[in-house]
């Protein structure tokens, strides 16, 4: 029998790091205690999860919950303090304190001398906390606990550098866009609550008897579509899919080991780690699923075109991380929920490393343009270039990276973004179409990945000449996470090897696959087709991202002129894509100036000029007829007396002739 | 012919009604006052009415406590209006407008 | 005479009073003990208040029977008219804990705004008091005076700065408009007897019931009406809400939390007893009108806030979209949906009455700095009272694991069991939309560059307590809302 009673250990390191880090870390000052607090407050976690993790591995039995006590009950509904231990959230806990804790050391380097570095590693802490309640909580509310927590640190930590304007209002942006998405969840979860309830005497939020019960609300049923579209709506918020995605690449504005840490590793990856909780109920509802595929391969796609016309190299990335999430959702909405879990774990890996590597750039630039005095920004990739010699080890890291992302053979992300294209083209959900999709998608990405390589390491040295001198390698507090973090993009892949080269290489098992296979055994769509055309198509969309890093490489490297050459030709096209199709402005015109417009109607319109305006105006008018009459002269009391008044009458004719 | 309860609350009805709109329409806050007090009065004329008719003590009762809290709400009230008068020297209430929106 | 002689038989039963018995006393006492109190010293008087609420909290408590309000164990006294039962004991410790937060973070304000004045701590215990009848109140006499006796020590403690403009315009605004309301709410009570020919709210119900053709009697559907108005008013609704954001910007900061919170759940408190028990005949007529009323309510309160830069007036307005919510639980008008109600108004004074306790530190004299602007940087100058407020807008957000979450949790469920979900969900697009005047506050608390250094800001200790109090309250109630939540079922009817 193995015993699985400190469970809860995994959140409370965090939050006792977040509390005393919040609370005494003014008095602390020392950066060193603070940052060593903080990363080992998350590495013991680490260190609890993997107890944890080999443990489940051993277990026969795979299903494990800890009740901590009753949290809330409402009529027949009981909700606890729970956590549930399975194999899904074993993983996750997993891959979130263990490149928690990378990041968190990390931090220590690229945070140094700022202002605030007690808050910053509270909020991460606090992060952290939040992420682990959302991924080991054992029903929706402790979920969405931690689903809320994370919107909530991830707007202070983007709004980290609060002086910027333009970070308060990143904050500002993804703490709303993500509430249109959380509402999305709510709704989602009144309305599964509520049926489940009332039409069925299953009054639970708990995910175990959720999906016991699910098969009473009837496969294809109308509520399980609308409940499942309403999940997804909240899916896409903390994803960033389509539409919603407009938030995340603002969100770049934080911090970078932040960007890292949330907005690609962890916290964007809440939606399809829901998805992947509630897949049962997304098994039953087809019509569901189909949205999802498609709207992931549209943003994969549509994602990846954006990421092309990017000079800010975090920005690419951003970009890139929609798009590598869009690739995600194609893998759920076509069942491969295996596939889309392993592709956010090579993802969190390789992109974790990308944006470390990028921050490691950022701060050897911003440290070398200060020595100049140069105001030029450090995060512009025309600014760099020939970086290589002078930051090794960055070099090396990111670049095994970006190989990792565009999927060549033997790299982590081959492995899982195959995987989901095969499902996309062979699973009975998918079509050649969302293959085909994804597949463009892939070449595309390989094409800015490299871009932004050669841009940044590669070619000429654009920086400025005084400022160069002073560029250099990090410290090794920033470069050991990167080492550790490109090994994983590398080796992380060989888990999940596809069966069909799993069995050319003489039956090697997929061992991620028959890891979950407890949790998505079910519901797991089974691709249909010959070994043959799935190699074809792997030599495809290979083929695509071979292109794609030569296009890059002709354009940026051999032939530098050519971008230049390509705007000139093509304006249009590339400033639509560079201003990023639009969206923001398009949404500044459809829904958000109208919101601003109706809320300032009610409060001057209404208030001021309707109730005013008829008591008001009605006495000024009577006033212009005779002056002597003072008969309706208002104040506001009579305002207020009218209203009140008015409403009287109302409600007495209400009850009297309805 | 004698007055039943209906004319009684019909009267009521009235005076309530003149309350009301004098509320409404006046600007003099003691006069306004005044009107409330006449609301309130209509509705003991109801309640003594009504305490005939149905031949309990209920509603008269209820008249003497509706009395004692007028003049007790009648001497906060106009204790609030001198403070206000010795402020702004005026009474009106349209000269109550510094709080809006 | 036969008459007379009857009520002077009638039980006096001074058990069924005896919280608002003590209060009262405690507060004439210490009216005589201002008068001999050298003039401008009045922190005592803020002990001896406190004191006062601390032993009225025990006789409460003592009240209480476990075996739920429904077996009648309670106290009742006055020929039937005021009866302790776990909802009055429930709502007694809800108004308790208002005035004590209330008087803990009043006395340094006072001396601020250079108005230290006793007399203001005998008025909270009587506006108390007040509210204990309302909700003890089982007859429609007890439930007016307690409603006359909490009105107009408010009407005085919302002019109480004489000198203030402001203040003035609030009081004499509270004044006219309450008094004006009361007419309804009487003239209400006067058909309603007219119909039953008894005040007694359980007696109304069973003549009701036992009448059916009294309930589509115009005199019954007018007064049910008239008499919603007077309730209506005090909890705030729309569209006799207009009153509440003028009165509470001007009042003075504490009583604008006190008002807040206290009132708003007395006000509650008789309107439940009264339709639910009393017009429980005329429910379908009441809920369909509520169903109504919630959502505007709602609608007006966060949609006029978002373009309010005067923080108490933006709570104001958030107070009045707070009613809306509880108001959702009346509608639902089943177990969960009235006992949530009880826990949103005690989740409601935690969080509320901590907002505006901090808004009692930031204020300069005059408080005319209590602005967006005002605040901006705030939380890193004053990283407590930063976290502090965070946490209350948190929870007035209703994000988890506050007890603003809770809260809604409950009213929403139980809207949802009653099977008005699209009312549930207008609750929740509602609270989206609080979202962003709430978080705004945060914004530019944590991200805009200090204007100031808030070098006024006194951390006294009466304040911070009533901080530290409000913020223990709203994570209880947040993280393990179970005890209360049953306490709250068993003081339903």
């Amino acid at each position: 029998m193995y015993s699985y009673d400190y469970l809860w250990l995994i959140p409370f390191f965090p939050l006792l790091g977040a509390i005393i880090n919040g609370f005494l870390g003014k008095k602390i000052k020392s950066e060193k205690v603070i940052g060593g607090l903080g990363t080992l407050a998350i590495a013991g976690s680490f260190a609890v999860s993997c107890f944890y993790f080999f443990q489940l591995l051993n277990d026969p039995q795979k299903v494990h919950q800890q009740v901590i006590g009753s949290w809330m009950s409402v009529g027949r509904l009981q909700v606890d303090w729970g956590f549930l231990l399975d194999p899904l959230s074993a993983l996750m806990i997993l891959i979130v304190s263990g490149v928690g804790s990378l990041i968190h050391l990390y931090s220590i380097g690229y945070m140094h001398g700022e202002e605030g570095f007690y808050r910053f590693f509270s909020y991460l802490n606090l992060f952290c906390f939040s992420m682990l309640m959302l991924v080991l909580g054992n029903n929706a509310l402790v979920m969405f606990i931690g689903w809320e927590g994370v919107g909530l640190c991830s707007y202070l930590l983007i709004g980290y550098y609060f002086h910027k304007k333009s970070a308060g209002d990143a904050a500002k942006k993804a703490f709303v866009v993500n509430r249109v998405g959380d509402f999305g969840f709510l709704l989602g979860l009144f309305l599964l609550f509520w049926t489940l309830g009332s039409d069925h005497g299953v009054w639970t939020l708990n995910f175990v008897e959720i999906a016991a019960n699910a098969h009473l609300l009837g496969a294809g049923s109308a509520v399980v579509t609308i409940v499942t579209l309403c999940f997804f709506i909240g899916a896409t918020g903390k994803s960033a899919q389509i539409p919603l995605y407009t938030w995340l690449p603002d969100a770049m504005e934080g911090p970078t080991p932040v960007s890292a840490l949330i907005h690609a590793a962890t916290m964007v990856t809440a939606g399809v780690y829901m998805i992947g909780r509630m897949n049962v109920l997304f098994f039953m509802a087809p019509s569901t699923m189909m949205v999802v595929a498609i709207v992931g391969a549209a943003t994969a796609l549509f994602a990846a075109t954006i990421g092309l016309a990017q000079n800010d190299i975090k920005r690419v990335l951003a970009y890139s991380t929609v798009s590598q999430l869009g690739y995600m959702f194609l893998a759920m909405g076509v069942g491969a929920f295996t596939a889309g879990i392993f592709h956010l774990m090579t993802h969190a890996f390789f992109k974790a490393c990308l944006f470390l590597g990028s921050g490691s750039v950022i701060h050897a630039m911003h440290h070398g343009l200060h020595h100049a005095h140069s105001h030029d920004d450090p995060q512009d990739m025309r600014n760099m270039g020939g970086l290589r010699k002078k930051m090794p080890i960055t070099y090396i890291t990111f670049l095994v990276s970006a190989i990792a992302i565009a999927g060549i053979p033997g790299f982590s992300a081959f492995f899982s973004k195959d995987e989901i294209l095969w499902f996309a083209f062979a699973s009975p959900q998918g079509s050649p179409w969302l293959w085909a999709v994804g597949a463009c998608a892939a070449g595309l990405t390989a094409f800015y990945m490299f871009r932004l390589v050669h841009m940044t390491f590669h070619g000429a040295q654009r920086t400025a000449a005084k400022a160069r001198d002073h560029i250099h390698e990090s410290p090794l507090v920033i470069t050991i996470p990167l080492m550790v973090l490109g090994l994983l993009a590398v080796v992380g892949g060989y888990v999940g090897i596809p069966h069909v080269i799993g069995n050319a290489l003489g039956h090697i098992p997929n061992y991620l696959d028959n890891f979950l296979h407890p949790v998505f055994g079910a519901t797991q769509a089974q691709a249909h087709g010959a070994a043959s055309t799935e190699v074809s198509l792997m030599v495809v969309s290979v083929a695509l991202a071979v292109i794609g890093i030569l296009l890059a490489s002709w354009m940026y490297l051999w032939q530098p002129e050519l971008p230049g050459k390509f705007v000139a030709n093509f304006k249009g096209a590339y400033r639509t894509i560079h201003n990023k199709w639009y969206v923001d402005e398009i949404y500044d015109a459809m829904f958000i100036n109208p919101t601003k417009r109706l809320g300032t109607f009610l409060w001057k319109g209404f208030d001021v000029q309707v109730i005013d305006g008829i008591v008001n105006g009605t006495g000024k008018v009577i006033n212009a007829f005779s002056k002597g009459l003072r008969f309706t002269q208002s104040g506001f009391v009579h305002n207020y007396a009218m209203t009140m008044v008015v409403g009287m009458v109302v409600i007495v004719a209400f009850f009297l002739f309805r | 012919m004698s007055p039943t309860v209906y004319h009684y609350l019909t009267l009521s009805a009235i005076l309530f009604s003149m309350g009301t709109i004098g509320v409404l329409t006046r600007r003099n806050a003691i006069v306004i006052f005044m009107c409330i007090e006449l609301m309130l009065n209509a509705v003991n004329l109801s309640f003594i009415a009504l305490s005939r008719h149905l031949g309990n003590l209920d509603g008269q009762i209820f008249v003497f406590f509706v009395m004692a809290v007028a003049a007790a709400e009648a001497a906060v009230g106009l204790a609030l209006m001198i403070t206000f008068f010795r402020n702004r020297e005026s009474i009106e209430v349209d000269d109550i407008n510094l709080l809006k929106w | 005479m036969e008459n007379l002689a009857q009520i002077a038989m009638q039980d006096v039963n001074f058990g069924a009073i005896m919280p608002s018995l003590v209060l009262v006393c405690f507060g004439m006492a210490l009216l005589l003990v201002t008068v001999f109190s050298p003039r401008g010293k009045t922190t005592h008087v803020a002990y001896l208040s406190i004191l006062a609420l601390v032993v009225t909290g025990i006789v409460s408590l003592a009240t209480w029977t476990p075996a739920g309000s429904l077996v009648g164990n309670w106290q009742e006294g006055f020929g039937g008219s005021v009866r302790l039962d776990n909802f009055a004991t429930f709502f007694n410790i809800v108004f308790l804990i208002a005035a004590g937060l209330t008087i803990l973070m009043s006395d340094d304000y006072l001396k601020r705004e250079e108005y230290p004045i006793g007399e203001y701590y005998p008025l909270i215990l009587f506006t108390t008091a007040g509210a204990m009848w309302m909700a003890s109140g089982t007859d429609l006499m007890t439930i007016f005076l307690g409603l006359e006796v909490l009105s107009i020590s408010l009407y005085v403690l919302a002019g109480f700065f004489r000198r203030q403009e402001r203040s003035n315009e609030a009081g004499l605004k509270y004044f006219l408009l309450g008094a004006f309301s009361t007419g309804f709410l009487l003239y209400g009570i006067a058909l309603i007897y007219g119909v039953t020919g008894t005040t007694k709210v359980a007696l109304i119900g069973e003549i009701l019931a036992n009448n059916p053709s009294l309930l589509t009697n115009t005199m019954t559907l007018a007064g049910m009406g008239l008499m919603s108005i007077g309730f209506l008013f005090k909890i705030a609704a729309a569209p006799f809400h207009m009153w509440t954001p003028d009165v509470y910007q001007g009042a003075p900061t504490p009583i604008t939390a006190f008002m807040s919170a206290g009132p708003k759940a007395a006000a509650f408190a008789a309107f439940l007893r009264v339709f639910v028990i009393g017009l429980a005949g005329l429910q379908d007529q009441w809920t369909s009108l509520l169903w109504i009323l919630a959502v505007l309510t709602m609608i007006v309160g966060n949609v006029v806030a978002i373009y309010q830069t005067n923080l108490k007036r933006m709570l104001a307005y958030s107070s009045i979209a707070h009613a809306g919510y509880a108001l959702v639980g009346m509608v639902a008008a089943n177990a969960i949906g009235l006992s949530g109600i009880l826990f949103y108004m005690l989740a409601y004074t935690f969080m509320n009455l901590g907002a505006f306790a901090i808004l009692v530190l930031a204020g300069k004299k005059g408080e005319d700095n209590l602005t967006l602007d005002g605040f901006a940087g705030f939380g890193f100058k004053r990283p407590f009272l930063g976290v502090a407020m965070s946490i209350f807008l948190l929870s007035l957000m209703g994000i988890p694991p506050t007890a603003g979450f809770t809260a809604k949790f409950y009213i929403f469920a139980g809207a949802v069991e009653a099977g008005y979900i699209w009312l549930a969900i207008i609750g929740v697009l509602n609270s989206a939309v609080s979202l962003y005047y709430y978080l705004r506050v945060m914004v530019y608390m944590y991200f805009r560059d200090p204007a100031e250094d808030y070098g006024w800001v006194k951390m006294h200790a009466g304040a911070v307590l009533s901080i530290v109090v409000a913020i223990i309250g709203v994570f209880y109630l947040g993280i393990i809302p179970g005890a209360v939540m049953e306490f709250a079922k068993l003081a339903i009817f």
